[in-house]
């Protein structure tokens, strides 16, 4: 094997706030010829732009303050701009997160396709185009000879994910950069995109750098993993040592996350009255029809998490139980109390009785009020604690969520971490003293460490004050960890619900065996395993489409 | 036909010395990057702005005075505003170190990071402000006041038609001038600034009723504003200022009255789309949704939760308006149907002293009094813009 | 192609629909004048059978809503009614003046759009080269430069620049002709020549905004995912504009255009002021100073007629240029 790419001691800054500042801070990766090295991190750790860097690309406002990049005996950070492009597409290709965005609007998606090619000389025009297609059959598109000649808008995100990979092959690259290539996709999409490109790249040999914060799917693609941290690397070793035996102890924090899981709650009692019912509800967002017929229930100090891919209705459920969207039919009972549909006409008592936990901290804080006024406000609203009173109130709110009163209090919301702003947004909602919170997709948009933090919380405080929670998400590493029973969405219909043991053991229903075995496991032979197992055709959106 | 001619050798020529420099350039630096992945076109630039700064530098030493001792007024003229340039840029520097230095941390860090624009812009509608209301107490004469001798020149020297009590000179019926242009920034300054007040209060609290309750009030006031929007709006301030002529004496009420009100409403139509805009960006974040179903009352809503949030862009917006307003108004009274006499007012001075334009080869001093009336104008708008500007780039730049 | 028409279509009837509302505005607008139209033309000492003609003659008689479809027909027609100038000639001195408001605009008009073209002809092309440059060496010297310069230029009062101008151009070295007394009949390069004036003035304070616009669009544009791509794969930086923003950017640019052209509208007044040019701004201004009614609403329609129609075919244009629209799924 003889070495491809080779990047020593590199330095990369961000001009921020009229000052550079470190991103990357000296990172060495080499990278031999076919072969795949999967990068990953947390957001901010500075993957992307080691990524691009390593074509000899940085973004407006990054630079390369020291180190060397050298691509097959080529020194990218000194070559010239014509140099570069002579290489870029044609012998280092790049595959970026979001397709939809990355592929102009205004061309076919062949003609970029071919536009590579003829522009480096390396096919003609009619060649590239039929080697496009010989390309788009080999990643499962459907219709291969068709799909090329749309326009961008007119193919779905799983489909352009693939039709980029298509591009990025178009000069038969020695290298491609996917960066993010299956975050922004349902799981479902996600491992047929996986399975295309973990084919194609072996078919030509060709090397890669993965870019993920997806453990578990850098496991499946990559022959080596590099973990990075705050533009500081933390390890490198091949992926089965890594998976087996991280030394370092962030590296070893990151895999214990996927260990948390909650102890089974005893079952239900029969003939308990749940504190919410959900029943039969229809609901529509003008005349579309979102939801159809849904029923299910949450009882005391239990979580019901409610499952699905991006559409299938969970956030549309929730709504119809805040009130926000009244059903057209069906209706939503509190302690066995029909509520009214619309929330502007349920009283204080009511209102107070659920609440919300969203997954944007940022939008879900009001950036211009202090976190002492945004626990405060619904404190003094329900319970109209005044002067001390309620100061003390928030201090012990603030408490309960692992925060220092005195320290935060007085602080802005653009002043605190992720994690710590998803607390206030907890804290906020237990000021209302409710019995039932809904989470929507709540850890979501954290790293995982942060996420596991905030989940050890939540199952903490459904301990102490015996909530109920409805939990939104479509990631099942989080439902096995928190959840006591589970239910099922798709395309607006409650498609399988039980306890959560029981979901999790098969027979299963069609789709959620589907959901279930579309989530990438930290097995590095996870995905040939299911690959020969249910045979190309039947994973993914394609099995989907079968149904 | 000769000066096309022309223009196209000079950039020719501009080109090839381009190439020259770059080439030079890369030999000389043995092609470092700077040199070697420099386009031509900006080698052009460069070479461009070289020759532009040499040209710029020779007029300037021009004699003022030909052999004959005729003045040169173009370059006398050239001269005053590169002085005026220098003298601004040395006052905004200034001032900058000196808010660098004094005041709370909060103004000291602002200071640090702003542009030599802005602090110029922030110089600048200080001291407007202090003419405006201190007016009184700074012109030597009252505004209306009619004195000895009209058409008196400017530059105070008795040989060349001045009078040193009038600085500036009077205009045709005797007014003194200065006193004039110092009140005039009391009166249209004040009218304007008054005149977008009232347009933003009724503008923000339409936009902000429309955006936080939706439905057919929304609908209401959407279309109507889409309505007047559609006729441009000086020629609809222009219409209904004819209008305003004619009842204004009927009613005892001043015309000038009438135009606060009719360009207040005109203007709050652009002002009600960006707030209601703005409101509706606010309104869909989860913060509003929680506040709704926590049962929160309306006055809460706006006042809490949206107007802390929109301030920065409102405020920014009062900056854009605020010129918008004042030139619409310089613009009635120099057409003649905006702020009546005896008011001084800029708008009208300038029409008044226009004609002394005209006489500008033989007396420069006597061309500047127009210029000096709309300059004022211009000024003020230009420091506005400044700021506004900058606190545009600074709030778009926090969210990058 | 079916779904792209049906959306013009619509924009179009919107169009027509906003005029119509337009024009009742304004009719509204004027019948808001206290009393009688009749004795605001002859003025205070009108006798009373003077006053009765012209009350007959406008049909002063009849209610509102008759009054606004006879005037709308009557534009419909090509019929603006007669000026009050017209009509006072023509009642007291009992002349047959037949010289309709429409006689009066129409070769004004034909001299605004001269104006405006010129303008337009020298402006479009200049700011937009002027506005992809800033963009593209943005931050550079040039576009501070540039920046400073521009917005300057559209903090200045329109009246300001015009002396500026003529101080510059006509009196310190006489180059061009600081009145613009253009007649009917004068030859084409002259009455350029006497346009150069009034419309470098427009230019200047047209071409600041529709750079900075222009700028700020292409900036917008090149901060895309797709642009990066483009040059990920290796493109050259003028394939990258030419092949991947151009096309993208024609909305946006197209936008801008009519935008500025509509501003010219507003500009135009001031500046055929300022150069005693005889378009149809100045014409206005004198209406609106003798309170001349029927010339002002005429003017006004005018006005909001071009006003919307640019609006309307920038939207046409930006539709018509949306691949999305044009490849339905």
């Amino acid at each position: 094997m003889s070495t491809l790419l080779k990047i020593r001691d590199i330095r990369l800054e961000g001009r921020s706030d009229e000052q550079w500042n470190p991103i990357i801070n000296g990172v060495d990766l080499t990278l031999q010829k076919g072969e795949v090295l999967g990068l990953i991190g947390e957001s901010g750790a500075g993957k992307s732009t080691l990524g691009l860097a390593a074509m000899g690309f940085t973004r407006d406002g990054v630079r390369i303050s020291s180190g060397s990049v050298e691509f097959d005996g080529i020194d990218l950070v000194n070559a010239s701009a014509a140099v570069k492009r002579g290489l870029l597409g044609k012998r280092i290709a790049y595959v970026a997160q979001s397709a939809a965005a990355s592929f102009n609007p205004a061309h076919r998606i062949i003609e970029q396709h071919y536009e590579g090619p003829t522009q480096h000389g390396v096919m003609s025009k009619a060649d590239s185009i039929a080697d496009g297609v010989e390309l788009y059959g080999k990643l499962r598109l459907p219709n291969p000879d068709e799909i090329g000649f749309r326009y961008p808008h007119q193919v779905s995100g799983g489909q352009l994910q693939r039709a980029m990979t298509a591009m990025a092959m178009a000069c038969r690259p020695d290298l491609i950069i996917f960066d993010e290539p299956t975050t922004a996709l349902d799981v479902t999409t996600q491992i047929e995109v996986l399975a295309s490109i973990r084919e194609i790249v072996e078919e030509y040999d060709t090397a890669a750098i993965y870019i993920t914060h997806d453990l578990a799917v850098v496991a499946q693609m990559a022959d080596q993993i590099k973990v990075l941290l705050k533009g500081d690397e933390v390890e490198t070793a091949d992926t089965r040592t890594m998976l087996a035996a991280p030394t370092q102890e962030y590296t070893k924090s990151l895999w214990a996350v996927r260990s948390f899981e909650r102890p089974t709650k005893p079952a239900v009692n029969t003939g308990a009255v749940p504190v919410v019912s959900v029943r039969n509800v229809d609901a529509a967002y003008g005349t579309v029809p979102v939801l159809h017929d849904v029923s299910f229930d949450i009882h005391e100090g239990r979580t019901v998490a409610v499952v699905g891919e991006s559409g299938s209705g969970k956030s549309t459920t929730a709504r119809c139980i805040t009130g926000l969207l009244p059903p057209k039919a069906g209706e939503i009972a509190f302690d066995g109390n029909v509520l009214p549909a619309d929330y502007r006409k349920r009283d204080k008592s009511q209102l107070r009785q659920a609440q919300m936990i969203y997954q944007m901290a940022d939008t879900a804080l009001n950036p211009r009020m202090s976190i002492g006024n945004i626990i405060s406000r619904p404190v003094q609203f329900y319970t109209g604690l005044t002067g001390k009173a309620l100061r003390a109130r928030v201090d012990s709110l603030l408490d309960q969520i692992e925060l220092e009163p005195t320290q935060y209090y007085n602080r802005l919301p653009s002043e605190l971490s992720g994690g710590q702003k998803q607390r206030i947004g907890i804290a906020r909602a237990l000021a209302a003293e409710p019995k039932f919170i809904i989470c929507d997709e709540v850890t979501s948009a954290l790293d995982q460490l942060v996420a596991e933090g905030i989940l050890r919380l939540l199952a903490k405080l459904q301990d102490e004050l015996k909530l109920s929670y409805m939990f939104i998400t479509h990631d099942l590493a989080t439902v096995r960890a928190i959840a006591d029973e589970v239910v099922v969405m798709k395309d607006g219909r409650v498609v399988e619900q039980g306890e959560k043991k029981a979901m999790f053991t098969p027979p299963h229903h069609a789709y959620t065996d589907l959901l279930l075995s579309s989530v990438p496991e930290m097995d590095p032979d996870w995905l040939t395993n299911l690959l020969q197992e249910r045979g190309v055709d039947n994973i993914g959106d394609a099995a989907v489409d079968k149904m | 036909m000769m000066t096309i001619l022309w223009i196209a050798g000079v950039l020719l020529a501009i080109l090839a010395v381009a190439w020259a420099f770059r080439w030079a350039g890369q030999k000389a630096t043995s092609n470092a990057p700077g040199f070697r992945d420099m386009p031509l076109s900006v080698a052009f630039g460069y070479v461009f702005g070289a020759a532009l700064l040499i040209w710029a530098v020779r007029f300037y030493f021009q004699p003022t005075q030909t052999e004959q001792g005729v003045a040169v007024a173009s370059v006398m003229f050239f001269r005053w505003a590169v002085q005026g340039l220098i003298i601004a840029m040395i006052a905004a520097f200034a001032f900058k170190q000196f808010g660098k230095y004094v005041g709370s941390a909060w103004s000291r860090k602002l200071f640090r990071s702003m542009p030599l624009t802005a602090s110029f812009g922030i110089l600048v509608i200080i001291l407007y402000s202090i003419v405006a209301i201190f007016a009184g107490a700074i012109a030597p004469y009252g505004q209306a006041e009619i004195l000895g001798a009209a058409n008196v020149l400017p530059g105070g020297d008795p040989a060349l038609g001045g009078n040193p009590d009038y600085p500036l000179g009077t205009d045709n019926i005797g007014r003194d001038i200065l006193s004039r242009l110092i009140y005039g920034a009391q009166n249209t300054v004040g009218i304007a600034f008054v005149t977008t007040l009232l347009a933003f209060v009724i503008g923000v609290t339409l936009g902000f009723l429309a955006a936080t309750l939706g439905g057919w009030l929304d609908q209401l006031l959407s279309r109507g504003v889409d309505v007047l929007m559609a006729i441009p709006s000086l020629i609809f301030a222009l219409l209904l200022m004819t209008i305003a002529s004619v009842w204004a004496p009927r009613l005892g009420i001043p015309l000038t009255f009438f135009m606060v009100v009719i360009i207040a409403v005109i203007d709050s139509t652009r002002v009600y789309r960006l707030a209601r805009a703005v409101a509706l960006n606010i309104v869909v974040m989860d913060y509003i949704e929680a506040a709704k179903l926590r049962g929160e009352g309306l006055g809460y809503l706006v006042f809490r939760e949206i107007l802390p949030n929109a301030t920065a862009p409102l405020l920014a917006e009062f900056g854009l308006r605020f010129c918008f307003v004042f030139l619409t108004i310089a613009a009635l009274s120099f057409l003649g149907v905006g702020i009546q006499p005896p008011l001084a007012d800029w708008g009208t001075m300038v029409r008044d002293l226009a004609p002394f334009i005209n006489f500008a080869q033989f007396a420069p001093l006597a061309a500047v009094t127009p210029l000096l009336a709309a300059g004022a104008i211009a000024l003020l708008t230009v420091a506005v813009n400044f700021v506004v500007d900058w606190m545009l780039h600074k709030s778009s730049g926090l969210k990058e | 192609m079916g779904n792209v028409a049906t959306i013009i279509m619509q924009r179009l009837l919107l169009g027509l629909l906003t005029l119509l509302v337009v024009s009742i505005v304004i009719f509204l607008a004027v019948n808001a004048l206290p009393g009688d139209f009749a004795e605001l033309i002859l003025g205070q000492g009108a006798t009373p059978e003077a006053v009765a003609t012209i009350r007959r003659d406008l049909g002063l008689d009849e209610p509102l809503i008759v009054r606004y479809f006879g005037w709308l027909g009557g534009i419909l027609r090509g019929d603006l009614g007669v000026s009050f100038a017209q009509l006072n000639f023509r009642t007291n001195l009992g002349g047959a003046g037949d010289v309709g408001v429409i006689d009066q605009i129409a070769p004004r008009l034909s001299n605004t759009l001269f104006l405006a073209s010129v303008t337009a002809m020298i402006a479009v092309p200049v700011a937009v080269t002027l506005g992809v440059m800033a963009a593209l060496f943005r931050n550079s010297v040039f576009d501070r430069v540039a920046n400073i310069t521009t917005l300057s230029s559209i903090s200045s009062p329109e009246f300001f620049m015009a002396y500026v101008l003529i101080l510059f151009l006509a009196v310190l070295n006489p180059l061009l002709p600081s009145l613009s007394n253009i007649y009917e009949g004068m030859p084409f390069s002259e009455r350029v020549e006497k346009s150069l004036l009034p419309a470098l003035t427009l230019t200047l304070v047209v071409t600041a905004h529709m750079m900075r616009m222009t700028r700020a669009a292409i900036i917008n544009l090149l901060a895309s995912p797709y642009i990066e791509m483009a040059r990920l794969k290796g493109m050259s930086p003028m394939r990258v504009i030419v092949k991947h923003a151009l096309p993208n950017a024609l909305a946006p640019i197209i936008n801008v255009i009519a935008l500025n052209l509509a501003y010219l509208i507003t500009g135009v007044v001031v500046v055929e002021v300022v150069f005693v040019y005889p378009g149809i701004g100045q014409l206005f201004v004198d209406s609106v100073k003798i309170r001349d009614i029927p010339v002002v609403q005429a003017c006004c329609l005018i006005f909001a007629a071009a006003y919307i129609l640019l609006n309307l075919t920038a939207d046409i244009l930006s539709i018509l240029s949306n691949p999305r629209l044009r490849h339905p799924k």
